[in-house]
């Protein structure tokens, strides 16, 4: 007789120690993969991934500010996953934001001094991501229309709405790419800092961190937020106003996205594509449930996820293969993380018959 | 008019029936409360094993064009079905068994089957050393387009409806079929119970664990011949990488947008089909970027039939109760 019991609470440490041993026996299954298909030693698979993820300074740097990025996005949905909202309209938030950042620098580029300018844009992205992300929130607070499948489709509607304005703006005409935005004058991209571009991206993701578990943790929207994904009815019953709850908290997420969009957009491509989200919004999921919500262990999830795609991608380049091979293996980590969280939470025990009285 | 019908029609068909595929694969799955978001990826996994499996057995023989029918359709097919089926246990497993959380477990799911598809479509030929250029499968692809002999001679009824080929008709039986055993049967009669309400499901006597693996694994493996229709039958054969693009995901949309109901699928498929396609046929002159805007037609519809349902609240217009949520018996 095999049956399973929920465990009392795993001392941290310990739960942090069996997710790192399962991260430890998933590499060593993605080398195994990597060895069938390619044909390489383990060995060498992993120091082509350090040396693809930490070869150079460039190298690193831009990993630093993949992770930023991608940590800025799980910190946006935090909150709202902590509601137990599932804002899986991370990509299209980003993507909107993205879009009324380039829309300001190619509409008010040669008008707006440049300080003001970033100002504006920034205003809009926030205003933007809010907006699209509020949408879902208001019906799911006034009707309880299903969030999951509605932020979904938000994203495919972001998509085309900034395919649209692609081809409206494209530089030249024909070519369907808007392609380097204020290429000369500049206007509207984010500073240098201490002549490193991927610094100003690092230093938001960190501020960014702390201030999302401090306003989480600390805070009496925090504690709402909890108490509304615990239970929207005790939430009620302390008087807390759910629907406002729900519409504040996603406007946040929203509105965080958008950051996230005008941080790609003025900070790194200086463009705008359909595709500048990169799947982000989707992956941040992962990255924020992975680490349990918490900001701080986030910075680590998903920098082990970029670490990945950018230690894969070197292993595609080098051996002529395609370059979805990262997602190959995120996705064996990803499935051994999410196998690993029921051992965490619930002990299987195995009963002989005559002992059943005990348990 | 009915020129323009004639010829709009079997092309939106063509476009819908991947859709179609998806949608009655994820409404089997929803069924049973399992909101599985991996069928995008399950849908590459689909096609990609076919092409797996037809690019191999082409490979093994002198002469492709001589293949052996039944065997160069019924390989792509077991390879396309058994692929499907492991992404499906891979899924039940972990959150059926395991209880993860099914809209993260789903989300990994789509990354790596999408990154299988497009890894295994852009590495085949170097994995098995070939010197091919690229991926063709036309041996095979003629085999799943076959059209019935006398179609071609019946004029516009021939054109829309027996211009397609076997695995088209099939989404159609199957949906049929679907819609029948879930309202119909016992069996389907359990398994709505299984989604709407496991625990009352489990105290009937209803083995909640076995519902929800077949369900699920069913339901992959029909939404896995969506990716087979669309490479070997829409796509002439020929694999190229996000050529699926987000047809998975509009499977998804049209779920909701069926209300639950495979056989308002059939329609609704090769609705959504025509809208995906509009923008084609629709003079817009030299603005092309109006026809951007078409092609966010399906998910606006979508997002409204969402709406509405949940403004009317009708019963029977809702997700199954239980949908994305574990069933722990223990918890009760």
């Amino acid at each position: 007789m095999i049956h399973i019991v929920k465990r009392k609470e795993m001392p941290f440490a310990h739960a942090m120690a069996i997710r790192f041993g399962v991260i430890g026996l998933a590499l060593i299954v993605c080398g195994i993969v990597t060895m069938l298909t390619t044909g390489l030693s383990p060995i060498d698979v992993y120091g082509t991934m350090v040396s693809g993820a930490f070869g150079t300074m460039r190298k690193t740097w831009i990993l630093l500010q993949e992770t930023a990025i991608l940590l800025c996005v799980s910190l946006a949905l935090v909150p709202a996953f902590r509601m137990k909202f599932w804002n899986l309209g991370g990509e299209g938030q980003i993507l909107i934001g993205a879009f009324a950042a380039a829309a300001c620098m190619i509409t008010l580029g040669n008008s707006l001094p440049a300080p003001v300018l970033i100002l504006v844009m920034l205003a809009t992205s926030l205003l933007a991501g809010g907006v699209w992300a509020l949408i879902p929130a208001f019906f799911k607070a006034r009707w309880n229309t299903n969030e999951t499948l509605f932020t979904l489709m938000m994203n495919y509607v972001a998509t085309q709405l900034v395919a649209y304005f692609v081809i409206v703006w494209e530089v030249p005409k024909g070519s369907g790419n808007i392609g380097i935005i204020n290429q000369s004058s500049e206007a509207g991209w984010l500073p240098t800092l201490m002549h490193n571009k991927y610094l100003l991206i690092v230093l938001v993701a960190i501020a960014l961190t702390v201030a999302m578990y401090v306003y989480l943790n600390y805070g009496k929207q925090g504690y709402e937020i909890a108490v509304v994904g615990e239970s929207p009815n005790t939430a009620r019953y302390v008087g807390i106003k759910v629907n406002r709850v729900i519409m504040r908290t996603l406007v946040i997420s929203g509105a965080l996205c958008g950051l996230v969009g005008f941080l790609l957009v003025a900070g790194s491509a200086h463009t705008l594509t359909t595709s500048l989200a990169g799947g982000r919004g989707f992956t941040a999921v992962m990255v924020a449930w992975l680490a349990k919500f918490n900001p701080f262990i986030m910075v680590g999830s998903s920098m082990l996820l970029e670490f990945m795609s950018s230690g894969a991608g070197e292993i595609s380049t080098i051996y002529g293969l395609n370059h979805s091979f990262g997602d190959i293996l995120t996705g064996i980590i990803l499935f051994f993380i999410i196998g690993t969280e029921f051992f965490i939470t619930y002990k299987v025990v195995f009963s002989k018959k005559g002992a059943e009285q005990h348990v | 008019m009915f020129d323009f019908l004639v010829s709009f029609i079997p092309r939106a068909v063509v476009q819908g029936i991947p859709l179609l595929y998806g949608s009655t694969g994820e409404i089997v799955t929803e069924k049973s409360g399992n909101l599985n978001l991996g069928i995008p990826g399950v849908m590459y996994v689909g096609g990609i094993c076919g092409v797996i499996g037809s690019f191999l057995y082409e490979r093994s023989l002198a002469d492709p064009s001589q293949m052996n029918a039944a065997l160069g359709i019924l390989i792509p097919l077991l390879c396309c079905l058994l692929g499907s089926l492991l992404m499906g246990l891979l899924y039940c497993f972990l959150t059926v068994t395991l209880r993860a959380n099914q809209n993260v477990t789903g989300l990994a799911m789509t990354t790596f089957g999408v990154g299988v598809g497009n890894f295994f479509g852009g590495s085949l030929i170097k994995l098995t050393g070939a010197d091919v250029p690229s991926i063709a499968l036309s041996a095979t692809s003629n085999l799943y387009r076959t059209r019935l002999p006398f179609a071609a001679g019946l004029g516009w009824f021939g054109q829309v409806f027996l211009s397609y080929g076997f695995l088209a008709y099939a989404a159609i039986i199957i949906a049929v079929l679907v819609s029948y055993v879930l309202n119909h049967t016992r069996m389907g009669l359990q398994l709505r119970a299984v989604g709407e309400d496991p625990a009352t499901a489990d105290a009937a006597g209803i083995n909640i664990t076995r519902y929800k693996f077949i369900a699920t694994c069913a339901g992959c493996m029909i939404a896995g011949l969506g990716g087979l229709y669309y490479v070997m039958d829409y796509a002439n054969g020929v694999w190229s990488n996000d050529a699926f693009g987000d047809r998975g995901w509009l499977a998804i949309a049209l779920v909701i947008f069926t209300i639950w109901r495979p056989n308002v699928s059939i329609g609704a498929s090769i609705l959504f089909g025509g809208l995906y396609i509009l923008y084609l046929f629709i003079p817009t002159g030299k603005d092309l970027a109006v026809k951007e805007l078409y092609k966010m037609l399906p998910y606006v519809v979508t997002i409204v039939v969402l709406v509405f349902s949940s403004l009317r609240n009708k019963r029977e217009n809702q997700p199954p109760e239980s949908l994305g949520l574990p069933y722990f018996r223990e918890e009760r």
